[in-house]
């Protein structure tokens, strides 16, 4: 496609989008010097949904996640947030904006405990005061309680109460993205991006993850766009799939559909090019 | 005393049972003689009058504990029963409650006696299969679940339930999307009855009056170590007079408090949880959840607390463990004053005469180790303590005692509301049970059985006369199947073993396999043991390591492990087990009567008995019949020459799916001590 073609589907002025449309990627390319790691990309998330983006080893997921989440900036294309053409941010910004991720290697902060790991997700939200803080008194203690008590739903929300005070590095692997998922919901995120959230489980670590996942969308009516490689997992959880490769799209739509898409099994197959 | 609608002014106006139990309060006060203290229902009213504003349950949730006093909990029941009646809930229904302890799950169980019907508590680890068991026989119309994976497994098998109509759900995470044509949530319920219209108030009045001591209070299925389980019918009459004359045996007050963690289905946690606690007007206190047991525990300090043996193991196991990770001083302090206590402690105690200097002593080790070690276990305002269900270890039972805490035995069983026998203060002993509690009867037949009868027996078996017909007889006789017998003196109760395991050797010498069981399993390494020889010339005994302990055990000697099975199956495992079984044989050799149940070869399974695969029943007593046929394979080849042998095993995850797990277990022969006087004689 040409930069011709993109311009015309994209007027600058803004054009309207569908109100079940949360975020839209209109015809992004990133390049890296001169590597594409992603070629002209364009898909939605609808308001609600479960997401999937799948595709073989370096096909530009965690990119794209990147793109969404305003670490890296796309030479071309654009993005769409609620209904707005969102301008380049840097990613707090964009966190404030209602977008929290997880990372696919956990970034969680190891010295400190489960509940103030999950207590960083509200910063974004918290008003400071510096006398007040300083102190710890007045709104500081209010505030601290209001915040405390949101955690501590979602502590109870992801049965993590035994580990309410356990520093995070000492916890095993499968418990530390269950923590980074609960510093993600902290946020109260619009939408929700989860960077593999079960790579290097157990059976059992991903049936829980998979619950909580499926509990978190449907509890908090939080919209979630997620990386995996687990192929069972993503055909059970997600309700529509965007396959990757080489980065581009190769194929988009239910999960029975990508399923029997010719692309998408030659692209995780391999075929002679 | 009247309960009807109407009795107190100004109810018609009031549809707030808060406000209708303060004009009551004021009624009974007039007029304390008409307290009718006949059932549980009853007794709620008459705490949530005598103590409207003190704590009755405590529940931890979002890091901080929550209280309900008297007056609300009654208030809170009131309006579920309310709930249940506009739902439809007719005069002796059953109503399955399937949950972890919960303040919400125990009103609901009393609110179903107020609406004339009975709670049914199920085991909430149970399986579908066994559960759809208890729902299908027990007829249950609706069913109390606590959470979402409660609510999968009784819509899993609701096809083989006809009778069932309802799903009531407490916990309504991941349940939005379900379909609500049989599942309401327990906060409608409630709310429901809240709402509810004078007409259902007036038939709630009329219900709970009709209840007396002789209807039924509630059911519980014994989870019997042979056949299907039997449901237990107990009466109001049973639990309140068996929670009065113990609560007085105990002294125990209305500012006691005790936790409630142990499975609702089981007729202890409804005496303590229930029984006692509404008699008494204790406040029970609800973990978080099962994994903050220990820390809930050490926050809540209760007064007052029940554990079978397992879970004093588990922890002094826990102590140990921590102590060997500690610094030299403080394990040599430890050692030090631990070695003082089991000296002088016990004896403390039971208020006997010590030395002045090892008083002195021993107060300076509770100012050093005791003290704190309590304050670590949760133990620090501990009056009375039990432990019950299985035997302890006299190690294990004097450590507690030596530390200071008031830790007796007690003997009962569902069918006689728990107790049979209790140990007075002054006269606690790690082999002994007690004596007879206060109403109850005891006294061994001709075969050595323990036969009981009291106020707190039970009414029949659900729906099995001939179960019922044979336990207990036309005079109210309950056969215990525990062998047992008085000792000469004191009058204290001894329980040998169950009575149907006690056998003869192929020598005629006696064989009491849980006895030598129970002496292997005072090992902390040991877990589980299985001990067989009924008719045979020697004892063979299966073994289950405990993966703490012996794993905490690899760790510190530098033997690397993945499994329980990788672990249990390593030669120097096997060095460590052969010691214990060696000293247990030894112990054994010096008892006159059970000489020949040596065990003479053994082997380290390469599982762990479960629940799950039938191997144990739900309160983790060993079910040695199936585990005999199941295992058989294992059993021919320790009664045969071989060193090794592969078995096969099929296993069951907690999911329901079954899998097989395959190993060549090595078996391992010990010497035999032969007694000094027989060998005298030979």
């Amino acid at each position: 496609m040409t930069d011709g073609t993109m311009q015309a589907q994209s007027p600058s002025g803004g054009t309207e989008t569908d109100p079940a449309v949360l975020m839209e990627i209109r015809n992004v390319s990133l390049r890296f010097g001169g590597v594409r790691a992603l070629s002209d990309v364009s898909f939605d998330i609808r308001e609600g949904e479960i997401r999937a983006i799948i595709g073989p080893n370096g096909a530009g997921k965690s990119s794209m996640l990147n793109v969404i989440n305003g670490f890296y900036h796309p030479q071309e294309g654009e993005i769409w947030f609620r209904g707005k053409r969102r301008p380049p941010m840097k990613p707090h910004g964009i966190a404030r904006h209602g977008i929290a991720r997880t990372f696919q290697n956990i970034a969680l902060f190891r010295g400190m405990s489960t509940l103030d790991n999950i207590m960083t997700g509200r910063i974004t939200l918290m008003k400071p005061n510096l006398l007040s803080h300083a102190l710890w008194w007045g709104w500081a203690e209010r505030e601290e309680t209001l915040h405390r008590e949101k955690v501590e739903r979602i502590i109870d929300f992801l049965e993590i109460q035994s580990i309410r005070k356990t520093p995070v590095g000492r916890l095993p692997y499968g418990l530390q993205k269950r923590v980074e998922l609960g510093r993600a919901l902290a946020a109260e995120p619009a939408l929700l991006l989860l960077d593999e959230p079960m790579a290097g489980m157990n059976v059992e670590e991903k049936e829980d993850m998979s619950r909580f996942i499926l509990d978190v969308n449907e509890e908090f009516s939080t919209t979630i766009a997620l990386i995996e490689h687990d192929m069972g997992v993503v055909m059970d959880l997600s309700d529509r799939v965007v396959v990757m490769d080489y980065g581009r799209k190769i194929a988009d739509g239910s999960p029975e559909e990508v399923r029997g898409n010719q692309d998408v099994i030659d692209a995780y197959l391999g075929v002679p090019h | 005393m009247q309960w009807q609608e109407g009795a107190c002014p100004g109810a018609a106006r009031r549809p707030n049972w808060g406000t209708e139990v303060g004009d009551r309060i004021r009624i009974m006060r007039n007029s304390e003689t008409e307290h009718r203290a006949e059932t549980v229902p009853d007794l709620l009213l008459r705490n949530a009058a005598r103590y409207p504003d003190s704590p009755a349950n405590r529940e931890k949730e979002f890091g901080i504990w929550q209280s309900w006093t008297w007056s609300e909990v009654a208030a809170n029941t009131r309006e579920l029963a309310l709930g249940l009646i506009e739902l439809g809930i007719s005069r002796g229904d059953h109503v399955a409650v399937i949950g972890r302890n919960r303040p919400h799950l125990y009103w609901s169980m009393v609110a179903v006696q107020m609406a004339g019907a009975v709670p049914v508590p199920v085991y909430q680890d149970a399986v579908a299969d066994e559960m759809a068991y208890v729902l299908e026989h027990s007829e249950a119309r609706f069913a109390v679940a606590g959470d979402q994976e409660q609510v999968d497994k009784v819509i899993e098998i609701q096809d083989r339930l006809p009778r069932l109509e309802r799903i009531i759900y407490l916990d309504p995470r991941g349940l939005r999307k379900y379909d609500h044509t049989r599942l309401t949530s327990l906060s409608d319920l409630q709310g429901t009855g809240r709402n509810a219209g004078e007409e259902t108030r007036a038939e709630l009045g009329r219900r709970t009056e009709e209840i007396s001591g002789d209807s039924t209070c509630v059911m519980l299925y014994t989870s019997g170590t042979t056949g299907n389980p039997k449901g237990v019918v107990l009466s109001h009459g049973n639990i309140v007079s068996a929670s009065r004359s113990s609560a007085e045996f105990d002294g125990l007050r209305a500012r006691d408090s005790a936790l409630a963690y142990l499975p609702m289905a089981w007729v202890g946690d409804f005496i303590f949880s229930i029984g006692q606690a509404y008699w008494t007007g204790f406040c029970v206190n609800c973990p978080e959840s099962a994994d903050t047991m220990m820390a809930d525990l050490r926050e809540i300090g209760p007064s007052y607390y029940f554990a079978p043996p397992r879970i004093f193991e588990a922890m002094l196991t826990q102590i140990i463990i921590r102590m060997e990770d500690a610094g030299w001083l403080k394990r040599r302090m430890f050692n030090h004053f631990m070695a003082h206590a089991r000296r002088v402690g016990p004896t403390l105690m039971s208020g006997g005469g010590v030395g002045l200097h090892d008083r002195i002593w021993y107060a300076l080790g509770d100012l050093l180790v005791y003290g704190p070690l309590r304050n670590a276990l949760g133990f620090s305002r501990i009056r009375v303590g039990y432990t019950a269900g299985e035997a302890i270890g006299p190690e294990i039972f004097d450590f507690y005692r030596s530390l200071g805490v008031n830790l007796k035995q007690l003997y009962g069983q569902t069918e006689a509301s728990v107790f049979i026998t209790q140990q007075p203060d002054g006269e606690v002993r790690a082999d002994t049970v007690g004596v007879p509690s206060p109403g109850v009867e005891v006294r061994i037949d001709d075969s050595g059985e323990v036969l009981y009868r009291s106020p707190g027996t039970f009414i029949e078996y659900y729906r099995n006369p001939e179960s019922t017909a044979s336990t207990k007889d036309p005079e109210g006789w309950v056969a215990t199947g525990d062998a047992g017998y008085f000792e000469k003196g004191t009058g204290h109760l001894r329980i040998i073993d169950r009575a149907k395991d006690v056998g003869r050797m192929g020598d005629g010498s006696l064989f009491a396999p849980k006895y030598v069981e129970n002496k292997l399993k005072f090992h902390s390494n040991i877990l589980e043991a299985v001990v067989f020889g009924a008719g045979r010339d020697s004892c063979v005994a299966f073994i289950n390591i405990d993966l703490n302990a012996v794993g905490n055990w690899a760790e510190r000697n530098g033997i690397p492990y993945s499994s329980y099975q990788e672990l249990a199956a390593h030669p120097r495992v096997h060095e460590v087990i052969a010691g214990h079984v060696r000293e247990t044989n030894r112990s054994l050799a010096g008892d006159e009567m059970l000489s020949g149940c040596q065990i003479s070869r053994f082997v380290i399974l390469h599982k762990e008995l479960d629940a799950d695969d039938g191997e144990l029943t739900r309160t983790r007593k060993v079910r040695r019949r199936i585990i005999e046929e199941k295992f058989g394979d294992l059993v021919d080849a320790l009664y045969g020459d071989d060193e090794e042998i592969f078995t096969e095993t099929e296993v069951t995850y907690e999911d329901g799916r079954k899998g097989t797990i395959s190993a060549t277990l090595k078996i391992c022969d010990m010497a035999v001590e032969i007694p000094a006087e027989r060998m005298a004689a030979q």
